[in-house]
């Protein structure tokens, strides 16, 4: 056993000896530790490197407020987590940890070069005046080295494997923090038959009870309370317990996040466990329960490995059985820093001296502390601390009553404490939009006025008296389960928190040398927070982000308020006049993985399939993400590149026919009465006269005039409408539909059902797209003059009922064959059966993309990017003019949407026909355009066409319809492509394919 | 997360299933041809940024699918009344 674990007492487990690593070094400790007990218990204080400064560093805290001792853990196997707080890691046999931010070693770390340049290099805002000059030597001097001096801990490099789950959760009440108040908010509502939910952040439940030994509760020690309090509360049925549960983040309605850690301090968890569990708790009443922080002072070189708060020394030793040290130096502004320094002396660590800032302080504290013979130093503050990667000493300073310091002993001393004072933690109650009230007499905030249903009980709420707390919670508790009652506790030997100090203590030493930290992550000194007011910050939001101080991955739980005091102190100003920065969740930094949950890999996003999916991928198809659809982008032979499958398949089209699945288009049946006149106010076309089995190109505008969607509508009957539209606008075209029917338009009697998933569409598009289909088809004369194109009819495919379309987006003879969703894959074969010997070939996407840019079809979002108009695209002859009024119409003549130089929608065809063009390519007048001059617009579509032999594309260019036989350029790396501007069609011009 | 009631489904549900959809009672004019271009570019494209009290609308694209109206405290966060799609604003209340 080590020298500094006791021989008796603590929670730990004495006969569960634990071994783990760290940085390669075996130890031992017992399970019940944290791996920052067992380091101590092993006399190891120096662990880690500061941010900025690269100080060689040890423990401040016991808890969640730590803010030096961050340390990597490794599973292995892609299991690893940078920067995670030592004193809250759980001890397991086998733990694997490692300190961080150091090189080579923590004890030899070169970046402690840092530390020893002039004071002032590094202060506050440096990275502001420096690193401008030579501008050459930012990319590769300056960068380089402040990306690799930057940060903290190392990210894993492989894939996160563990699962994470997450869960909606309902209560009455809901409780956080299992501490003395809490435990008796939630013994009381759980007593009343409430649904309650207690959360704790840590393993054990019981909070500051933990670490006491000599109060006692009702005549019960805290340990024999605790207990009674624990197992009363599991076996209530209405109760749920969550240890290791931190709640995160309080939102509207009293709705909170809360991380479960399920399997982190096991040494081999069962591989389907979840390692994080989020809980997404909505309670009708909230009762925070959430303690307080005790502050460090500051005061020169009060960080080095050895110097800690009073409360975690006290922690250590009687939750733990770890004496931190064998001679310690307390000092204090606050009552429990006696009760501190009483506990540590039964254990047998020397105390030194006891020295109090306060010149007269008080307390029943330091009454025991006077009675048991101390030496207690009034009136004292500490001006230095000698010793680097441990305390060896301190150096006193006497405060005059005018605030000034002089210089007193040196003394010997491996431990000093601080105990400056208690900051309730009302992170929670601020994140619940709670106004803060400041308490002036102790200069602490408290909760104020409540924002949600909920109550602050206990030290969180200012109420640090145990015997005060126990019979807060318990009201709250009662109240919040809707049956207000009461009661008192009688409470013997607790030392509650009272005095308290902020701001830098005073010292005799020249400010300017030296480094008093306030933010310890950060790096932050007492000076830094000076030159920020000197440099003219006076709102603490500036003063915290010039300075960094509370941004680090503890927020500022240690150092808020001290930097708050400082800042006021410096301005001229009380701290209630300066105020507080905002608290944001979450509280203590969660895992990723966490808010994942299950939304990662192939359930990141829902994928839609079309009916058809499985046929194309049994055809070797290469699939397209276009939104959360599937769709086959082309479909190759073995061994045929995509420019080769994509040239056979529209050669294809063109020569004989091709079959597509349009299935992800948009289809919304619209019927009622008023179904035409519907569809006249929300497209720009004419709709009354549409004859029964007739289809139209319908165009969508936005109020503001721009092209929304397009697609073709056929008209089943008077009052029935099948209308469809693109795939990825489907779900907005159905949404602005519903907004104008239901708040612009409500007395219109019209319906509109989405049928995209209900109707699996084919395509068979080319010449013999007649001979291949009539013969499967029902009730439906296919002939010429019997179904023109753009015309629909309903009948039967193979025995299926149809709505047959005949509508070309390819320029051929087309017809796009409708049937309900479940037959579509044995249609799809049936067709592929009959087509084989005409030599029908399956097409995709990019095939179907050229073969429409060859006949200068649209497609929106390409051609369109929601500030193009009908007259931009030439689509004028859409608009039906005698039209009075639809969406869009009066935006149309607003003075911009006229303006003769508005890019249109232009062809190009390169000089050289094999070069194609990119896409997004900016169109210039000249070859080398000025530097600062504006493009003329930019390429929209860009293809090799098969059909044509040479490279196509389409662009909006200012004033393009202008400019025909025009040879402009696209700027490109090393040069320009020219290209002369033609009519935006290619192939086909007066559409006599279609009329086959 | 925010408790909608909707007044269609007459029962309060979590935000997620709603959608903000803007602010409340901005009437199409019954007769664009009649507007001026400033009106019209006012209509298209300003909207009250109010810090308190603001009228808006959201649907309940998981539930119903209907639009209704909210009152909310652009400031607190708090919702006040929901209404439905066509109702005055009510009157507010403290």
């Amino acid at each position: 056993m080590s020298a500094f674990r006791t021989s008796d007492g603590g929670r730990v487990n004495r006969a569960a000896p634990l071994s783990f690593t760290f940085d390669g070094r075996p130890y031992q400790g017992f399970a019940g530790d944290t791996l920052a007990s067992a380091l101590i218990a092993n006399g190891v204080h120096l662990v880690g490197r500061s941010f900025k400064y690269h100080r060689p560093r040890g423990f401040l805290s016991a808890g969640a407020e730590e803010p030096n001792a961050l340390v990597d853990v490794d599973r292995g196997g892609g299991r690893s987590a940078p920067n995670l707080r030592a004193t809250q890691v759980e001890l397991y046999e086998g733990l694997v940890a490692r300190s961080q931010h150091r090189w080579p070693s923590l004890k030899y770390d070169v970046g402690e070069i840092n530390d020893l340049v002039p004071v002032g290099l590094f202060s506050s805002g440096f990275y502001y005046k420096t690193f401008m000059a030579p501008a050459a030597a930012w990319k590769s001097i300056y960068e380089p080295f402040i990306r690799r001096a930057a940060g903290l801990g190392v990210t894993p490099r492989e894939a996160d494997p563990d699962h994470y789950a997450q869960h909606y959760a309902f209560c009455d009440v809901l409780v956080v923090g299992a501490g003395a108040a809490g435990l008796a908010a939630a013994l009381a509502a759980g007593e009343s038959g409430a649904r309650v939910i207690l959360a704790d952040e840590q393993a054990e439940m019981g909070g500051g009870l933990l670490d006491e030994v000599d109060a006692t509760i009702d005549g019960a020690s805290a340990k024999e309370w605790l207990a009674a309090a624990l197992s009363r509360l599991a076996a209530l049925p209405n109760v749920t317990l969550l240890p290791r549960t931190q709640a995160f983040g309080y939102y509207a309605r009293n709705f909170l996040g809360l991380a479960e850690r399920v399997t982190d301090h096991l040494a081999a968890p069962a591989t389907h466990a979840p390692r994080e569990r989020l809980w997404k708790v909505r309670a009708g009443r909230v009762v925070l329960a959430t303690g307080a922080i005790e502050r460090p002072i500051v005061f020169p070189d009060n960080d080095r490995p050895g110097v800690m708060l009073a409360s975690a020394a006290r922690t250590y030793l009687n939750r733990y059985g770890v004496k931190p040290g064998k001679k310690a130096l307390v000092f204090t502004a606050d009552d429990t820093g006696y009760a501190a320094a009483l506990d540590l002396s039964k254990a047998g660590v020397a105390i030194a001296a006891i020295v109090d800032i306060r010149a007269a302080p008080e307390g029943p504290g330091l009454a025991l502390a006077k009675a048991a013979g101390f030496n207690i130093r009034p009136a004292t503050s500490i001006a230095g601390v000698e010793g680097r990667t441990r305390v060896t000493g301190a150096h006193l300073a006497s405060v005059d009553a005018d605030g000034s310091a002089s210089p007193g002993r040196l003394v010997a001393c491996d431990l000093v404490l601080m105990a400056g004072g208690w900051t309730p933690a009302v992170h929670l109650f601020s994140q619940s939009r709670g106004k803060l009230a400041f308490d002036a007499a102790r200069q602490i905030y408290v909760p104020g006025e409540a924002a949600q249903a909920q109550r602050s009980v206990g030290a969180c709420n200012g109420t640090f008296d145990l015997a005060a707390a126990l019979g807060e919670g318990f009201r709250a508790g009662a109240e919040a389960s809707g049956r207000p009652s009461e009661r008192a506790y009688v409470v013997a030997g607790a030392v509650a928190p009272s005095g308290g100090f902020h701001g830098a203590a005073p010292h005799p030493r020249d400010p300017g040398q030296v480094k008093a930290f306030v933010d310890f992550q950060h790096d932050v000194t007492a000076k830094d927070i000076k030159l920020a007011v000197r440099e003219g910050m006076r709102s603490i939001e500036h003063v915290k982000r010039y300075t960094t101080t509370g941004m680090a991955t503890d927020q500022g739980k240690t150092s808020n308020m001290n930097g708050l005091a400082i800042a006021a102190n410096a301005l001229g100003n009380s701290i209630p006049e300066v105020g507080l920065t905002t608290f944001r969740p979450p509280f203590t930094p969660v895992t990723f993985g966490t808010f994942a949950g299950h939304s990662r890999g192939d359930l990141f996003d829902p994928i839609r399939q079309t009916p058809m999916h499985a046929r194309a991928a049994a055809l070797g198809a290469v699939f397209e993400d276009v939104g959360q659809w599937k769709r086959a982008w082309y479909f190759p032979n073995e061994g045929e590149s995509m420019h080769a499958a994509v040239k056979r398949e529209c050669l294809a089209v063109r020569e004989s026919a091709g079959v597509f699945d349009a299935t992800t288009l948009g289809k919304i049946e619209v019927v009622g009465p008023d179904a035409a006149e519907f569809l006249e106010r929300l497209y720009t076309n004419p709709w009354a006269k549409l004859g029964i089995g007739r289809c139209r190109y319908g165009l969508m505008l936005t109020e503001a005039g721009f092209v929304m969607d397009d697609g073709v509508i056929g008209r089943l009957a008077a009052d029935r409408f099948h209308v469809t539209t693109t795939t990825g606008g489907a779900p907005r075209v159905l949404a602005h539909m519903e907004d104008y029917l239901q708040t612009e338009f409500p007395d219109l009697k019209v319906w509109l059902t989405s049928t995209t998933e209900q109707w699996a569409v084919i395509a068979v598009q080319g010449p013999k797209a007649r001979e291949i289909l009539a013969p499967l088809i029902e009730g439906i004369d296919l002939s010429a003059g019997a179904m023109p194109h753009m015309s629909l009819r309903e009948g039967a495919i193979c025995g299926v009922p149809t709505r047959l379309f005949r509508v070309s987006f390819t320029g051929e003879l087309g017809f796009e064959v409708n049937v309900p969703a479940d037959h579509g894959a044995a249609i799809w074969d049936a067709i592929g059966d009959a087509g084989r010997p005409h030599g029908l070939v399956p097409y995709g996407t990019e095939a179907m993309h050229v073969l429409r840019a060859e006949k200068g079809y649209i497609i929106v979002g390409q051609e369109t990017d929601g500030t193009v108009t009908p007259a931009d695209l030439g689509l004028d002859w859409a608009i039906g003019k005698a039209k009075r009024d639809f969406v869009g119409k009066r935006s149309l003549r607003r003075p911009d949407m006229l303006k003769p130089d508005r890019p249109q929608l232009v062809g190009l065809l390169t000089e050289n026909p094999s070069v194609v063009l990119e896409e997004g390519l900016q169109i210039t007048a000249k070859a080398a355009p000025a530097k600062g001059a504006s493009a003329l617009g930019h390429v929209t579509s860009s293809y090799f066409s098969a059909t044509l032999g040479r490279s196509i594309a389409l662009a909006l260019v200012a004033g393009g319809r202008a400019r025909m036989g025009e040879t402009l350029h696209a700027p490109i790396v090393n040069g320009a492509i020219s290209a002369k501007v033609v009519e935006p069609i290619f192939y086909d011009p007066k559409g006599a394919r279609l009329d086959a | 997360m925010l408790l909608i009631r909707c007044p269609y489904c007459e029962m309060e549900r979590p935000e997620l299933e709603f959608r903000h959809a803007g602010e409340a009672h901005v009437a199409r004019p019954a007769d664009p041809e009649t507007v001026s271009d400033e009106d019209w570019a006012k209509f298209l494209y300003f909207r009250a940024n109010t810090k308190g009290l603001y009228a808006e609308r959201w649907r309940h694209t998981h539930g119903c699918g209907r639009f209704f109206n909210c009152l909310r405290d652009t400031v607190s966060d708090k919702i006040q009344a929901t209404y439905k799609a066509g109702e005055p604003r009510p009157e507010a209340t403290r």
